[in-house]
């Protein structure tokens, strides 16, 4: 067993854990904690499939920022706790069931493909997916979703402060 | 770079674990959390066939797709406070009206 294998395997069990522990801890906070964990996980798989630029911004993005403001939400709602009573009595074990066929479904499906998606090289080109090679595909090829982009988050900015605005008196 | 089926595998039971997450949780913001996870299980799907094909464009899209799940927390973030405010509670059962 080689040593990528070795590190895939042990992030993969720390990702899965903490995606469950996401799942069925009862305090949001809790479940905010392991998704940054999961996050953090993520990222380090980034750099394992050279992505050095996207693993940062997965962790100053996603770790950072969305999470910083899920926490900050969570506290100054007090809502640690919201939502344990079930209304509906069936829905937990259909979605179980649900779930479970859906993982079947597309595992099934990956190892179909198993011996039919060839190996890939190991050699990669020089500098891929640094930040200089992000720019410049970013500004060659993508230059106007990458405009609209911009112009998407100054809606939601506008937006969380329009919906967040109390109400005038 | 291991095959790019075992990323793949991963990605499959992360997307599941959101999935099971948005359908069996009852706080509006643990829903919301499951749904970030999904984004990110796609995500790591992206990034492991950018690796494969050696193109950059997977990478490209993930980097669009963080910036449309951070627009959308925001907004998701504020609409979950705003009904907290009118409804004092962030219960999906409890939110069964659409009048505010």
């Amino acid at each position: 067993m080689t040593l990528q294998m070795l590190l895939f395997l042990v992030l993969a069990l720390v990702a899965i854990a903490s995606a469950l522990g996401m799942l069925i801890s009862r305090n949001a906070i809790y479940s905010a904690l392991f998704l940054v964990l999961n996050f953090a996980t993520v990222a380090v798989f980034f750099l394992l499939l050279n992505a050095p630029f996207i693993a940062v911004a997965q962790v100053s993005v996603y770790t950072g920022a969305i999470m910083v403001l899920f926490l900050f939400v969570i506290m100054l709602l007090g809502a640690e706790r919201a939502g344990q009573i079930q209304a509906i009595q069936w829905q937990r074990p259909l979605a179980i069931t649900l779930a479970v066929i859906l993982l079947l479904e597309a595992g099934y499906i990956l190892l179909g493909q198993r011996g039919v998606i060839p190996p890939t090289t190991a050699q990669i080109p020089e500098g891929f997916g640094s930040p200089a090679q992000v720019g410049t595909d970013l500004f060659k090829s993508y230059l106007l979703p990458f405009e609209i982009t911009s112009v998407l988050l100054l809606v939601a900015m506008v937006g969380a402060i329009v919906l967040t605005k109390g109400e005038k008196k | 770079m291991l095959p790019v089926y075992y990323y793949l595998g991963l990605a499959i039971i992360l997307f599941t674990i959101g999935a099971l997450g948005v359908l069996i949780r009852r706080n509006a913001i643990v829903i919301f959390m499951s749904v970030e996870l999904m984004l990110n299980a796609a995500n790591l799907a992206f990034v492991a066939y950018a690796r494969y094909w050696q193109s950059m464009n997977g990478q490209i899209f993930v980097f669009f797709i963080m910036t449309v799940a951070a627009a959308e927390v925001a907004i998701g973030l504020a609409l979950i406070v705003t009904i907290f405010r009118t409804k004092a509670s962030i219960d999906v059962d409890q939110i069964s009206t659409l009048k505010g």
